[in-house]
């Protein structure tokens, strides 16, 4: 692949809109990732944050509209991205059965650049004793220990990964994160809270919402 | 590091486990969660040893029931330990993991079956010599209850994973995990039983196990197939 001057859209969604258990949750929602950028999905709970997420890593096929990876449209540019996909959802992927060091060896760590992932995420010491007798804030940083691992994929979809963190851990989630984008990697997220990253766009789902007041309701054009 | 570094990487970035790395997981997942092997276990020997006071300890009775009552029990206990196969991953979030890894879902089911089959079916069967003596079921029968029990249990374990998997998003699956899976379950009992008999009353039962085999075949090839996509289903919820 040839480095262009100018960084590549990784991936561009065109007009789209998401249904969930039959309401509309937005539509006409256009945006494009860069390469080295980050993007910060905002919106009211229930405004679709985690659907959009959920829909661009392909977990629905539930969508109208068009969405490209690298200018290839799903479903086949679906396969492709997920060769280069880190999704981390509402649940970590933690599994409590396994120790945190483990876990990371199972998506693909060494147990030296394991160890040093969990150091980044303060969880030294920790490495041995079993997910299940750790805390929610420590089961997380287990999930996003996968970050720091040094061959991270160059797309991050995170939905709330800043849920149950500590200022320390945000921080270096932050620091890590701006790493991540200065390397050419790209970054789509939802949180609530403000962010400290360098070049962070922001897509307000708000502003997609489908208009459907109580009076429109009863309209006639809504049954047209 | 250069943009190049990081498209370098990205291409090995997703170290996606294989099938014996899925299996060895899960394996050492069950190895730690012992009291999931154990229950099963203890159900199909506390009932099989409360069988002769319930019904009376007449040895013709109980040889009379016995194949029967020991495939009931294994289907029974198969189906009991089928209903936490995926429900830890699903709560977790490891199952949403898995449904995006580049290779099918198909091998991370085909791995949990067999590796609930090598903690449920297996023990079973190399218990059922032992439960076969307490039920006073003929010499004959002996080999042909393990070797059906062997070849029966895994289809069940790979059948049931189809039930666990379109009830993991429900949270109390019990009855309805039954109604979906015993009706599939029934050709294997049939043929279990019915080769067990057949060897007790001096038949030929090769053919009945050439059956069961096929049905394990059948079962290895479609079942996980049918529970990915049912994995997909429930994860879309």
């Amino acid at each position: 692949m040839s480095v262009t001057p100018k960084s590549p859209a990784v991936l561009q969604v065109r007009d789209l809109a998401c249904e969930r258990d039959g309401r509309r949750l937005f539509e006409g929602l256009d945006f494009s990732l860069d390469a080295g950028g980050a993007i910060q999905i905002k919106g009211s709970n229930g405004a679709g944050k985690t659907t959009l997420l959920r829909t661009l890593i392909g977990s629905t096929s539930d969508f109208n509209g068009e969405i490209l990876w690298r200018n290839s449209p799903f479903p086949k540019g679906l396969r492709a991205m997920r060769e280069s996909l880190l999704y981390i959802g509402h649940r970590g992927g933690v599994r409590g059965g396994l120790t945190p060091l483990e876990n990371l060896t199972w998506y693909g760590a060494t147990e030296t650049s394991a160890m040093e992932a969990l150091d980044r995420v303060d969880l030294f010491g920790f490495e041995g004793a079993l997910c299940s007798s750790l805390s929610a804030g420590q089961n997380r940083r287990v999930a996003l220990a996968r970050l720091f691992l040094p061959l991270s994929p160059c797309l991050w979809i995170l939905d709330e990964p800043l849920t149950a963190l500590d200022v320390t851990g945000v921080a270096a989630l932050e620091k890590q994160m701006a790493d991540h984008l200065a390397c050419g990697g790209s970054l789509l997220l939802t949180s609530h809270q403000p962010l400290n990253l360098p070049g962070l766009d922001f897509v307000d789902l708000s502003d997609y919402a489908v208009e459907e007041s109580f009076n429109d309701m009863g309209g006639e054009h809504v049954f047209n | 590091m250069s943009l190049t570094d990081v498209q370098l990487q990205s291409v090995g970035a997703r170290a996606t486990p294989g099938f014996v790395a899925l299996f060895k997981i899960e394996m050492l997942l069950a190895l730690r969660k012992r009291a999931d092997i154990a229950n099963p276990l203890l159900f199909f020997v506390t009932v099989l040893a409360l069988l002769p006071l319930g019904v009376g300890p007449e040895p013709e009775l109980l040889a009379k029931m016995a194949p029967g009552m020991i495939w009931v029990m294994a289907l029974l206990a198969t189906m009991l330990s089928q209903e936490s196969l995926f429900r830890g991953d699903f709560e977790d979030g490891t199952l949403e993991q898995l449904a995006l890894l580049p290779q099918p879902l198909y091998f991370a089911v085909l791995a949990k079956s067999l590796v609930h089959w090598v903690a449920t079916g297996l023990p079973l069967a190399l218990l059922s010599p032992l439960l076969a003596l307490m039920l006073n079921l003929p010499s004959e029968g002996y080999l042909c209850l393990f070797v059906s029990l062997f070849l029966g249990t895994a289809s069940l374990s790979l059948i049931g994973a189809i039930g666990a998997a379109l009830t993991v998003a429900l949270r109390r699956p019990g009855l309805l995990l039954a109604l979906i899976v015993m009706p599939l379950y029934v050709p294997v009992l049939i043929f279990g039983t019915g080769a067990v008999q057949a060897a007790i009353d001096g038949y030929a039962y090769s053919a009945q196990l050439a059956i069961l085999a096929a049905l394990l075949a059948a079962a290895a090839a479609l079942a996980p197939l049918a529970a990915a996509g049912a994995i997909r289903i429930s994860l879309d919820n």
